[in-house]
């Protein structure tokens, strides 16, 4: 496994806050083309993880590696530039803003021409087509319309706008940071599938999930989090979602060569 | 959790029956479109036919019982009052949009045409030089409030509480608390008071500060609805989290929009010398009440995110109304302030209405 070069990889997370160690030396890799899931018990420290990566979150210590070179994000627009999509678990929607101006935030598209450049015009109808055309891939956008705000939608439709929002324009790994832990059951499905198809177009996932039977349908590995650090990654083909559990919250302690995997 | 889970099944057990499920995606059951979530809807999408209404209606109300009132001279004088405090308003709501608010801007708006007025008649600066350096100095002060907002991390009311005073104290001390005489601007820089001059066409008198409040309306309306800095403005006051993860930078943009809101209210002291006729350290210090009773009643919230500037401009002139009309109607002063009043918390209730509606 050591051959293929991970896309992004974190050697040695720290972070504090006051006393509360969140992550203490975290290592993490993700590798071109899969699925990687993190999972961990409440307070193991998956989310300061998922912010590092995402650069939500400045870590003390440590190195972040994209592509084998170093990166250091200070702030979220640098990891969105570096092509790192985030759904946040809180999904970082503007409620009262509209769905195409939600998709843009942070990145709109301006007019060309002297209206742009100048006047610095936004294209509005451009963005609009542009939106509505990924909501209609994932199946989302056969509800109303494109220009009606963020809060006027319910929960399983704001995910949806969300992730649609990281699948558009995550170009190198997207992370999900519990994508389907406000929807319902047809929901989910159709989220699930949305991550296969972007699996299938070679970007590589993060995953974050509570939800066992989800993360073993979908991860090529399972890393698996405790204390604030990786504790081991698993094969999902090869361990149950039992020795998952127990894994993470310490019940039982992993085979050390689990540690290379 | 189950143990004899077998890895990568296709599909969970649970979720066999989906193929037979319904697959219309969420067709909205008609059945709520009661006429009150009709019009909820309605203002919500259209939040400035408020106050656009009670214009109208209060225009026709005072034309109706208060005698000289629909006529051009009483509107345009209507206008012409509402000048300043429009101005003012469009500044202030760029700051209510961020969640914030600005009780500095009167004092800036005094400070900075103290400053154009000195130069240009004390030092005999010319007017454009004068001006300019009056507008930077607005600027400056707007983003010396950013700065302590968005640096120091202090709330927008007490830093522009704090500097209330600084500035109030600053154009005291500058103008050694004299007034500089209209005859004086009149003499050396005419300029100084060019938006108090009138277009006259069919007994409307217009001032081009009437004008100027207009155009700025216009162009504040293009930044905040046309470009990317309107919208990061928006979501700053919607939901600076949501805002700085969409990777907005929200120290910057906040900076920018205090500056922005100085250099306006800057401008509003080259109108109100203009609409004086001179320039006095004391005059317009209910300009930081008013621009926010103006902004509240045009149906921008005060929690941030929601509102226009099309509908703060609309609020200064339904206050205008008001007062002209009742002093008109023969009403008390203490009358004229009782209906601003009752029109603020009118204001705020419905404000608070519609974002239930939404939750």
């Amino acid at each position: 496994m050591t051959n293929v070069q991970p896309i992004l990889s974190a050697r040695g997370l720290m972070k504090r806050y006051g006393q509360v160690v969140a992550m203490n030396g975290a290592d993490f890799d993700l590798y071109p083309g899969e699925i990687t899931a993190v999972i961990g018990d409440n307070g193991a420290g998956k989310s300061t993880l998922i912010k590092a990566l995402s650069g939500a979150v400045v870590p003390d210590h440590g190195q972040i590696f994209l592509e084998g070179k170093e990166v250091h994000f200070k702030r979220p627009d640098d990891a969105r530039n570096a092509g790192i999509e985030t759904v946040y678990q809180n999904l970082a929607l503007s409620p009262a803003l509209s769905i195409a101006d939600n998709m843009f935030l942070g990145r709109e598209w301006r007019k060309p021409g002297v209206m742009g450049k100048v006047f610095r015009k936004m294209d509005h109808a451009r963005m609009q087509d542009f939106a509505r055309d990924k909501l209609n891939d994932l199946g989302l956008m056969t509800i109303q319309n494109i220009n009606q705000a963020v809060e006027t939608l319910s929960g399983g439709q704001r995910q949806g706008v969300a992730v649609a929002r990281a699948a558009a324009f995550g170009s190198k790994v997207i992370i999900l940071d519990e994508p389907t832990a406000a929807l319902g059951v047809k929901e989910s499905r159709r989220v699930l599938e949305l991550i296969q198809d972007v699996r299938s177009r070679g970007i590589p996932i993060i995953l974050i999930s509570h939800n066992m039977p989800h993360v073993f349908e979908l991860a090529d590995r399972i890393h698996v989090h405790r204390l604030g650090q990786r504790l081991c990654v698993i094969d999902p083909k090869k361990h149950t979602m039992s020795d998952a559990v127990a894994y993470m919250t310490g019940a039982k302690e992993p085979d050390t060569e689990l540690e290379l995997a | 959790m189950s143990t004899q889970t077998e890895p990568k099944k296709p599909l969970n057990e649970f979720e066999a029956g989906l193929d037979k499920a319904d697959k219309a995606v969420a067709s909205f059951a008609q059945d709520d479109k009661t006429l009150t979530h009709v019009l909820r809807k309605f203002l919500r999408d259209y939040p400035t036919t408020i106050p656009a209404l009670v214009l109208i209606v209060s225009i026709l109300f005072f034309g109706a019982f208060a005698n000289n009132f629909m006529t051009p001279g009483t509107l345009s004088l209507v206008l012409k009052q509402v000048t300043v405090t429009g101005i003012v308003a469009v500044a202030q709501t760029l700051i209510i949009l961020t969640a914030g608010i600005d009780l500095s801007v009167g004092a800036i708006l005094v400070l900075s045409s103290i400053i154009m007025g000195k130069l240009s008649v004390d030092f005999g600066l010319p007017p454009f030089l004068a001006i300019s350096i009056g507008l930077f100095f607005g600027g400056l002060m707007g983003w010396f409030n950013g700065i302590l907002v968005t640096v120091i991390k202090l709330p927008p009311f007490i830093v522009t509480l704090g500097t209330l005073s600084i500035f109030t104290a600053l154009k005291l001390w500058y103008s050694a608390s004299q007034s500089i005489r209209g005859s004086d601007i009149r003499e050396t820089a005419p300029s100084l008071l060019f938006f108090g001059e009138r277009i006259s066409f069919g007994g409307f008198q217009i001032t081009y500060g009437v004008v100027a409040l207009l155009v700025l309306a216009g162009l504040v309306y293009y930044m905040l609805n046309h470009t990317a800095w309107g919208r990061h403005v928006m979501a700053i006051g919607d939901d600076p989290d949501a805002a700085m993860l969409s990777g907005i930078r929200i120290n910057r943009t906040l900076v920018s929009v205090y500056a922005f809101a100085g250099l306006i209210c800057a401008f509003g002291g080259w109108a109100a010398a203009g609409r004086v006729g001179s320039i006095s350290p004391i005059g317009f210090d209910d300009v930081n009440l008013q621009s926010i009773t103006a902004v509240v009643i045009g149906g921008t919230s005060l929690f941030g995110g929601r509102g226009s500037v099309i509908g703060s401009v609309l609020g200064a002139i339904i206050v205008g109304v008001f007062t002209t009309g009742l002093s008109l109607g023969g009403v008390d002063d203490y009358w004229q302030q009782f209906a601003a009043g009752c029109l603020v918390l009118v204001a705020v209730a419905l404000d608070q209405w519609l974002r239930r509606a939404t939750k």
